[in-house]
């Protein structure tokens, strides 16, 4: 009857259309999702206006692509995942023609031609061919046992390779990659996945949420590579293993690619589509050509190409609209991504990088594993991940969608729509002055409310002292806020706000001393893992938390933490010193300041090769040379290591010099060998990192003329022994040594040295030089630990000798040989010759 | 490629918070950063404080840190944030297919 409508009001047109009453003939070239929703969709509004012919390559109906991992996972069979079965074509009058691909479009004779020779013609075409599986152009990519995961046949092929058990290696951490390695493990396969970005799953998760999903990942099992580059799979007639580019192989006797997919354009672009990323279409989903339409995962509409499905069901409605002649128009879509990946809950939308403007409101929940981030800009929600508890995913993507207001609930609006909108307070205070005495504060040490206020009435005015008292906000942290709100209602105008002790900085409610002791005792491992625990306000710190937490780590893990190259300064990042001019100046090591002929010469020429403008002796005893472009850098370190000259690592909160006198070698006054104990000490302690710069030097008698006074570890010879000196400062604010004790012997002097070195780097806090380090502690407490306790002395030793074990490879010698290369060349250069 | 922007090389080149240099002509150079969250800006690789280099910074959210006197420059607008004030041009930029693209009248505007 809808017909018969269009037919009259075509006849009143006095159209020639008229005269022909059969139906127009779409062909849709795909039997995917994309190419059948919009069939429904187009039946749904004038059934009877087209003929339908779908061309699908599998040899299936049309199913659910997004529920293959179920299928793999052995949740579900393929005909759970069937969406339209052959009934359904039958009763629309569909022709299915399944396993026989078209393989090229003539838009002048309106026909396609399918692999069997078959050639139909069309009215309107539509192209639904969805995408392809991005292959990685790797040695050893086309080995038996090398496989995408697209479509039924893929995990058929999963299937059958997981019966025998072994090795499977995904290459790829995102979604599909995630799911690929979920599935084979509950098949009982031993799966790596191989990433190349730092964190998994970046495009929809930040860094933080991509920890906790790793983490939680390798809790079942999995071993989860990030920052991997796959240079070849490696096998002799079929898949054997995969060979990182940092030269290590993972047995595999399968692997996944699931590095990305393609919008699949190649039918369209031979038959000279517009096609850019994806076919190029309009509002209404038609292509350069009047009578060809596309849908779903190949279409680039302007000029976004969409990979989820939400996208594909407003392309087909849109595409419905339009063959009916009641345009609508598609306008492009906002996505978000809900997900379960192995089991585990996710949710992203929107932006959550936060650009200027942008505000976090981050909240962390360790003992549940959640994490929760809502970024706000102008009062409006403007992006969301949530981890492990996605419930108010969908009403954060509302109000992104619809730009609301968000000012009256924003004190509220993280702890999701219940307590926002529902029976929550619109005042924080209120709210926590309404909570019963039974309410729950601090989840971690099990703290209720009645407790927090007895504490505080009971004299805590500061949290500190309600830390301390009652231990509520003393672990994870995530409640500091409501106890802090406890605090300003209980005590009112006496609660002045002020913390004893300074925070780390503004992402963090806790001190140094705290987020160290929490390293070490929970055994944290890695940055954004300490964040994540210690409920970081932030996404990922700040210019202040990142080096101080990436040395904590390195202190804490010695031999095992990787260290975070993005949370160095420069100067450490660049082993060199920058100078005003963004040029650097570079010192090598000269062993207790003594030098050699080959090692000036050596000097010499680099100063003259690289045209080094200054040369200058500096104050520790060793030669700095000015003016070097970051780009020559491992040039002239190569030059340095071939006269056997390393880093002096005269740029590192590490140590620096050890500064010498003759001594009794050659002085008539020396007492003892201070230049032969200087190499020794400096042999032994360089290349350690410290809190702070670590300076070191030794006198050969009491005449001091190495200024052993005033540095970090100062001995000065006596005739009868060695006086060890510690926590002196030449700095801004000049600092005499206190004197530790005497010690006889030189392995004593080194001994005490190691051990004092470990303390400092064990308990000053990140930028404390030993001086502040030693007033603020007290030097009885040093003599304790160094002198007293001879035990804890001789374990301080071993635990920097243990360190230093992992430490003293020289990281000239690194750069040298090429890695890090990034760091030292510019990534390309724009000069009028390629201007033009 | 499309002649209104320069292809400079892929996106993994540039390490995740952190930046790569590209110079242009008359000696300036412009730093290209990659955020945690995988965003790419460009900014004239130079803080409107005392000129020192961006490029070298520690990168957190959407800031650099300025290696010379910890200016935070804010990535997206080049402005300098908190009590400091300044600001440091910006070239538009984009990311196609993972390769990194510069807007060439921004770069030549660089260049002058």
């Amino acid at each position: 009857m809808d017909f018969a409508i269009a037919n009259d009001t075509l006849s009143s047109d006095d159209t020639p259309l008229a005269h022909d009453p059969a139906p127009a003939h779409l062909v849709v070239i795909g039997n995917g999702m994309a190419g059948c929703r919009a069939v429904e969709e187009l039946i749904a509004r004038d059934a009877g206006r087209y003929r339908v012919t779908i061309f699908g390559a599998e040899p299936r109906v049309n199913y659910n692509r997004i529920m293959l991992s179920p299928v793999l996972a052995g949740e579900k069979s393929f005909d759970d995942i069937v969406i339209n079965d052959s009934a359904w074509y039958a009763d629309n009058g569909i022709e299915l023609v399944a396993g026989d691909p078209v393989v090229a479009i003539d838009r002048k004779t309106k026909t396609v031609t399918a692999r069997s020779g078959r050639v139909t013609p069309y009215d309107k075409l539509l192209i639904a061919t969805g995408s392809d599986p991005f292959i990685i152009p790797v040695p050893g990519k086309d080995l038996p046992g090398v496989i995408s995961f697209r479509d039924m046949d893929d995990v058929d092929r999963m299937l059958a390779a997981a019966e025998g058990g072994g090795d499977a290696v995904v290459i790829g951490g995102g979604l599909l990659g995630l799911e690929a390695a979920h599935g084979l493990t509950l098949r009982g396969m031993k799966v790596t996945v191989v990433h190349l970005m730092p964190t998994l799953m970046e495009r929809q998760l930040d860094e933080a949420a991509g920890w906790l999903l790793k983490s939680a990942l390798e809790g079942r099992g999995q071993t989860i590579l990030t920052g991997a580059d796959t240079a070849e799979i490696v096998g002799d007639g079929k898949v054997e293993g995969v060979r990182l580019k940092d030269g290590r192989t993972i047995p595999a006797s399968l692997v996944v690619m699931a590095v990305g997919i393609r919008p699949s354009v190649a039918l369209a672009r031979e038959a000279g589509l517009a096609v850019g990323r994806g076919i190029q279409v309009d509002d209404h989903m038609v292509t350069s050509d009047a009578d060809v339409l596309a849908v779903g995962e190949c279409v680039e509409h302007d000029g976004n190409v969409y990979g989820l499905v939400a996208p594909l069901w407003d392309m087909c409605r849109a595409l419905a609209d339009g063959l009916v002649e009641q345009h609508s128009g598609y306008r492009g879509s906002v996505t978000s991504t809900k997900l379960k990946v192995a089991g585990l809950d996710v949710f992203s939308a929107g932006e959550f990088g936060g650009d200027e403007g942008c505000e976090d409101i981050v909240l962390r929940d360790a003992s549940r594993g959640v994490y929760k981030r809502v970024v706000v800009r102008d009062d409006r929600v403007v992006g969301a991940v949530l981890y492990g508890d996605t419930t108010d995913g969908g009403w954060y993507f509302d109000l992104l969608k619809r730009g609301e207001d968000i000012s009256t609930v924003r004190d509220m609006l993280i702890f999701g729509q219940s307590f926002a909108s529902g029976g929550g307070q619109s005042d924080p205070k209120a709210a926590v002055a309404a909570l019963s005495d039974d309410a729950e504060i601090c989840g971690c040490n099990g703290v209720n409310k009645g407790k927090v206020v007895a504490c505080i009435t009971g004299g805590a005015a500061t949290l500190d002292a309600v830390r301390a008292g009652c231990k509520a906000s003393a672990s994870c942290g995530s409640c500091t806020g409501l106890v802090e709100n406890l605090l300003a209602v209980t005590l009112g105008e006496d609660y002045a706000g002020e913390r004893t002790t300074r925070t780390m900085c503004k992402c963090t409610s806790f001190g140094h001393d705290d987020v160290r002791r929490a390293i070490v005792e929970r055994g944290f491992r890695e940055i954004p893992q300490v964040m994540q625990e210690l409920s970081w306000s932030t996404p990922d710190g700040c210019a202040s938390c990142r080096p101080a937490l990436n040395y904590y780590l390195l202190c804490a893990l010695p031999g095992e933490y990787v260290d975070d190259q993005q949370s160095r300064f420069v100067n450490e990042r660049l082993h060199a010193n920058i100078q005003k001019d963004g040029t650097y100046s570079v010192v090598p090591r000269m062993w207790g300041g003594i030098t050699t002929p080959g090692e000036l010469r050596a000097i010499a020429d680099v100063v003259e090769k690289y045209n080094a403008p200054m040369v200058k002796v500096t104050g520790g005893q060793r030669l700095d040379i000015f003016g070097i472009k970051k780009e020559d850098l491992p040039a002239v370190w190569a030059d340095l290591n071939a006269a056997g000259m390393v880093s002096g690592h005269a740029y590192g909160k590490a140590l620096r010099t050890v500064k010498t006198c003759v001594g009794s070698e050659w002085c008539r006054f020396g007492t003892q060998d201070s230049t032969g104990l200087g190499v020794k000490i400096e042999r032994m302690s360089w290349g350690s990192w410290m809190p702070h710069k670590f300076k070191i030097a030794v006198s050969g008698c009491p005449r001091n003329c190495a200024e052993a006074t005033i540095k970090d570890f100062g001995v000065v010879c006596v005739d009868s022994g060695y006086e060890l000196h510690v926590g002196g400062n030449g700095g801004i604010k000049v600092r005499a040594t206190d004197l530790l004790c005497k010690v006889s012997t030189e392995q004593e002097a080194m001994d005490y040295c190691a051990a004092f070195i470990q303390l400092y780097r064990e308990e000053a806090r990140y930028l404390e030089r030993t001086a502040p380090w030693i007033e603020r502690v007290g030097v009885d407490y040093i003599k304790e630990r160094i002198v007293v306790d001879e035990v804890g002395r001789e374990a301080l030793r071993a635990r920097f000798l243990y360190a230093q074990s992992f430490s003293q490879d020289d990281p000239w010698a690194e750069r040298a040989a090429g890695s890090a290369r990034e760091q030292h060349a510019h990534m390309a250069h724009f000069l009028p010759n390629n201007a033009e | 490629m499309n002649g209104d922007w320069l292809d400079i090389g892929w996106l993994n080149e540039i390490p995740v918070r952190g930046s790569r240099t590209v110079p242009v002509a008359g000696g300036e150079e412009i730093a290209v950063f990659r955020t945690a969250d995988n965003r790419v800006f460009a900014l004239a690789n130079r803080c409107p404080h005392k000129g020192g280099p961006l490029s070298q910074g520690i990168v957190h959210g959407h800031s650099v840190a300025c290696p010379l006197h910890n200016w935070s420059i804010a990535l997206a607008t080049g402005n300098a944030q908190g009590e400091d004030k300044g600001c440091t041009p910006t070239i538009p930029v984009r990311v196609d297919a993972g390769r990194v693209l510069l807007c060439r009248t921004g770069t030549l505007a660089a260049a002058a």
